[in-house]
């Protein structure tokens, strides 16, 4: 026998794991490279055959992600004079002027306003219903659980069906307030089985010792119990966040232009010809990287977060 | 804050009206868009109203925007709506009935090409009920590389397979005999192919790809006008043959990789110089024709061919005011500055397709582009598309079936008219019309 | 100062006889803090599942102002006997069955391996589980840029390895390519999530099992079956629940990778769903065909829920 435990692994096999394994993520993490790359291509070099790896970057795909251009004349380009600033010196060397800005900013704002409100709101309410059932004798408890979960098995087709016709006659439709709520909704059930596994950990010493120490019910909530779940909520909002931020299928059906936020709007830039790919890149890298960043912030609370609590680590 | 100092902005700019409105325009996204927003400038400049536009991409335009009226949304007070959704337009009370506003304002739809209003204004179809004004004539043409054409060894090589020279086909067949022709050819060192087509699933384009081969070969909706009796005219011999011809069209002459597409993926093909000919929309050609690298003496323009009978397929639309708009009295006014024959003049000029006599009637309207002469042939013999209420429902059966037969080679030609004819069947009789 | 008699009392009363004394308030208070979320969950899931329920039996559309009429279980009779329906029905399950296969093969191969605990195998571990993060809508609509014949890096690839050439095959135009396209981009994408949940059962298996069975020499092959496997099997389980639920609702990934073609041959229930309610606008028709997809994927996650909790019994 080796020096080495019988449930450690020899150093060779570890190096035939983490060669099997970074290989695997060499080649996963593949097109998440090429999104961003393809963000500083020329449009030219990101339709090219062979697929470019070594190109000369340029910010054109950021330019045309947040312009509109108009083409214009030889003649009128003469009669402007010399290009004010870089980003109008790019957009002439194809015949043609900045127009004005694109709707990308003001999607990625409604991404930004609805993603917060809701993640603000679902963790809010979260805590409380948490808390209630962490340390309450809530009638129907187990049963409430359950069905808060088992909205989630609705498709979201499904559920949109009778959100579309009550938002029409509440005059919610494509309204921030309106993906607000909707999206709090969902995120509940993400929210108060997350945040009740988080309370369950703190133990109720601590409250009684306040409560004992004349502190209410809701003092000690405030004064012990939030400090003691600060991690847990914290995890708990990036992960509604990101659902908020992600969302396809209730943006794309509910709103269409105030309150629509950028995945339904990402598909449908496009160019002269075709999608601009990388004016596509472009937006998608501005919206994948604060994911990205969150994920890694994320990286101890991320199984717990993506089985509803079910799995702690 | 905001909205305050936008008042003061355009109250300086328009003392002399007493309110000025900020519009909403929505439209396609898509090159006469962009002519729209040029010539909207004149429009400002006189009323003091400010434009906004939201222009949809093609592939989500009717999704979109079918959504946002059947929500009561209030995004646009105008809108350029597709000539199909006329009938659910009227019917559901999303656009504002035109007739008064078009009396009282002495604005006459004889003014207009009699085929643009029957297809863009008119609903129940024909009758003076004016829900839009005919905003963007359109047909769908083709366009071909004339400098191909003329070289002396394609030509020669063209006669010595063919025995005719090589010129604008006359008919389908010529058409896709070309089309095969080109097809694999080597010219400049590259491998070209014959022609690029509609192929799209999503939302309308091989409905309207594959009807430029039907409506020539014969097909028709009813066996006669404003019935519902599709048997033995939407599944008729020709129509068969129409739907096999496109099929065929599709396999020998398309470039690899082109299963779904549409009206930017045929332009894509034709400006990255893969193609020798390319269906598309009137709408483009200005575009096409200005194009610093396929255009100009590369490129020359024919109407749909014809077969047994000569049809194009309808595009285009009318502007219409949105019923849920706060600012109707603004909408109307912009539709009264855009029916002007000097502002339809202009819009023309820009690259849009006027439907107003005072263009079309013009006697130099035919020489003022390679493609205007083109155009009117088209508008002649233009066919559209259900026009029903449930024209979203009969379409997407279509799309269905045709892309399953055409595409995904399930079936076959008569089997995919045939089922056609059940779903068609279903939905009328859904609607009560059967 | 602020000491009053109760305080006091309460401070020297024991926990539990404390928490009797503020009883009602504490039931109030648990009231006040439950009423919003089951206010908000009504509102937006209850009261709309029950119009769900009630219109799936009209003929209502939501585009048109005609009267709308009673018409029984026609709509479940046409949705059942639909042949294009069940063909969505398998799209789904072929979907659902290859992605699972795959993630399932490939996630626990992984976590068997980062279980080796190499070093900065935690680093690698966040770095594999970025794709599962990311808007699954902008993802796909990336992915058709990849899966493009000729310019597609995905294309260019396997022809770099198998000599093909990249313009002779379509992933998302060929109908027998296609169903691939998707499993192979929702297996991309979700493989993660199955490595994470299978390295969390791994990482449960206490050391002393293993060395029990060292003493007993029993082989490594022998241990793998008669410990790993069965110690990490509730897990596994777990997450294939989680990926059968996401993936029979699995919409927003598909529906920009293929729209559901060519012809219908990747046109999921749920695509199918929403073409019926979003775009031919037959609500009720589309309210019952929401109502079966319900019923379906509730039934079958509580009998999967019963088979998961035998397991974990054993």
């Amino acid at each position: 026998m080796s020096g080495y435990s019988v449930t450690e692994a020899s150093p060779r096999q570890k190096t035939i794991a983490a060669v099997l394994v970074m290989t695997y993520t060499l080649i996963t993490l593949m097109p998440l490279v090429w999104i961003i790359a393809t963000g500083f291509k020329t449009p030219a070099d990101a339709i090219s055959y062979p697929p470019k790896v070594i190109f000369e970057p340029t910010l054109e795909g950021y330019v045309n992600l947040f312009t509109t251009r108009t083409r214009v004349t030889q003649e009128q380009l003469q009669a402007m004079g010399p290009p004010q600033t870089w980003y109008d010196a790019i957009v002439r060397q194809y015949d043609m002027v900045i127009a004005g800005p694109s709707r990308y900013g003001e999607r990625f704002l409604n991404s930004v306003i609805i993603g917060f409100g809701s993640t603000f709101l679902s963790v809010f309410l979260g805590t409380l219903a948490a808390y209630a059932f962490s340390r309450f004798k809530v009638p129907l408890k187990d049963d409430l659980l359950f069905f808060i979960l088992s909205t989630r098995m609705m498709p979201p087709i499904a559920v949109a069906i009778p959100i579309f016709l009550m938002y029409r006659t509440l005059g919610l439709s494509d309204t921030h307030l309106g993906m607000i709520l909707l999206y709090t909704a969902v995120n509940l059930s993400l929210s108060v089985w997350l945040l009740k596994g988080f309370i369950d950990e703190i133990p109720r010493e601590y409250e009684e010792a306040a409560l004992i120490d004349g502190y209410t019910r809701f003092q000690a909530f405030v004064k012990v119990v939030l400090p003691q779940a600060s991690t847990g909520i914290a995890a708990t909002a990036v992960f509604c966040l990101i659902f908020a931020w992600n969302e396809y299928a209730f943006a794309v059906l509910l709103t269409s232009g105030t309150a629509q936020t950028a995945p339904p709007f990402i598909p449908t830039i496009i160019g002269v010809g075709g999608q601009d790919w990388p004016a596509v890149a472009a937006g998608a890298t501005l919206f994948l990287l604060p994911v990205m960043v969150f994920t890694i912030l994320l990286r101890k609370h991320l199984l717990r977060g993506i089985t509803f609590g079910a799995v702690r680590k | 804050m905001k909205s305050t100092l936008l008042w003061a902005a355009t109250a300086l700019t328009a003392a002399a009206h007493a309110q000025a409105e900020d519009l909403t325009l929505c439209w396609a996204a898509w090159d006469p868009a962009n002519a729209l927003v040029e010539l909207s400038k004149d429009y400002e400049a006189q009323s003091g109203n400010t434009m906004h536009f939201e222009f949809v991409p093609w592939p989500n335009f009717a999704d979109r925007m079918l959504n946002e009226l059947n929500s009561g949304g209030k995004l646009c007070d105008l809108l350029i709506g597709d000539s199909q959704w006329i009938g659910g337009g009227a019917e559901n009370g999303h656009y504002v009935k035109l007739n008064d506003f078009f009396d009282k304002e002495g604005i006459s739809m004889d003014d207009f090409a009699p085929a643009t209003v029957y297809a863009y204004s008119t609903w129940p179809k024909g009758t003076p009920n004016y829900y839009a004004l005919p905003a963007m004539g359109d047909a769908l043409g083709w366009f071909y590389r004339k400098d191909w054409f003329a070289r002396p060894d394609i030509q020669e090589a063209f006669q010595a397979e063919y025995g005719r020279p090589l010129e604008e086909p006359k008919t389908q067949d010529e058409l896709m005999e070309i089309a095969k022709f080109f097809q694999g050819r080597e010219i400049d060192g590259q491998t070209r192919y014959g022609v690029s087509i509609f192929t799209e699933r999503g939302s309308e384009g091989i409905t309207m790809g594959a009807t430029s081969a039907l409506y020539p070969f014969g097909f028709k909706y009813t066996t006669e006008p404003g019935s519902y009796e599709m048997e033995g005219a939407v599944n008729s011999p020709d129509a068969v043959k129409g739907l096999e011809f496109y099929k065929a069209l599709y396999e020998c002459c398309t470039p690899p990789g082109y299963t779904d597409a549409y009206m930017e993926q045929t332009l894509d093909a034709f400006k990255s110089g893969q193609v020798a000919m390319a269906m598309n929309w009137f709408a483009f050609f200005p575009g096409l024709y200005a194009d610093p690298n396929i255009g100009g003496e590369h490129i020359d323009f024919f109407v749909n061919p014809k077969e047994k009978v000569e049809a194009s397929v309808l595009g285009g639309q009318g502007i219409s005011v949105v019923a849920y708009s706060d600012k109707q009295d603004a909408a109307l006014d912009y539709i009264k500055w855009f029916a002007q024959p000097d502002v339809q003049k202009k819009w023309w000029s820009l690259g849009g397709y006027s439907c107003h006599n005072a263009v079309l009637n013009d006697p130099s309207f035919p020489e003022s582009t390679p493609f205007a002469a083109d155009f009117l042939v088209a508008m002649n013999g233009v066919q559209d598309f259900w026009q029903e209420p449930a024209y979203a429902e009969l379409l997407l059966a279509m799309q269905k079936r045709l892309h399953d037969y055409v595409v995904a080679d399930q079936g076959t030609a008569q089997e995919a008219l045939d089922q056609l004819i059940g779903d068609w069947t279903e939905t009328f009789q859904d609607e009560g019309k059967m | 100062m602020t000491d009053t008699v109760i305080d006091r009392a309460a401070r020297a009363t024991p926990p539990s006889v404390a928490r009797r004394v503020r009883g009602v308030s504490d039931r109030m208070l648990a009231w006040i803090f439950v009423a919003p979320t089951i206010f908000l969950l009504l509102s937006i899931n209850i009261f709309p599942l029950i119009w769900t329920i009630n219109l799936s039996f009209t003929n209502y559309k939501a585009n048109r102002n005609r009267p709308v009429e009673y018409i029984g279980f026609e709509n479940y009779h046409r949705i059942l006997t639909d042949k294009d329906v069940w063909l969505t029905m398998q799209a789904t399950a072929h979907f659902l069955f290859w992605t699972i296969f795959f993630q399932v093969l490939i996630g626990f191969a992984l976590a068997w391996l980062i279980n080796r605990k190499f070093k900065g195998n935690d680093l690698w571990t966040t770095l594999i589980v970025l794709p599962m993060m990311l808007s699954p809508a902008v993802v796909g609509n990336f992915w058709t840029f990849l899966y493009q014949p000729q310019i597609g890096l995905f294309n260019y690839v396997v022809s770099f390895f198998t000599g093909a050439d990249p313009s002779s095959f379509s992933m998302i135009g060929q109908v027998n390519l296609a169903p691939w396209a998707i499993v192979i981009v929702d297996t991309w994408m979700w493989t993660p999530f199955i490595m994470l949940i299978c390295l969390a059962g791994l990482r449960s298996i206490p050391d002393y099992i293993y060395e029990a069975a060292e003493v007993d020499r029993a082989s490594k092959w022998r241990q793998f079956w008669t410990i790993t496997i069965p110690m990490a099997l509730p897990f596994l389980m777990l997450a294939v629940l989680f990926r059968g639920i996401e993936n029979f609702k699995m919409f927003d990934l598909v529906v920009l990778l293929t729209g559901g073609g060519p012809g219908s041959t990747t046109e999921l229930t749920s695509i199918n769903l929403k073409r019926e309610a979003f775009e031919k606008w037959r609500t009720g028709y589309a309210s019952a065909y929401a109502i079966i997809l319900f019923v379906t994927v509730f039934g079958l996650a509580s009998i999967y829920v019963k088979a998961l909790n035998k397991v974990k019994e054993r």
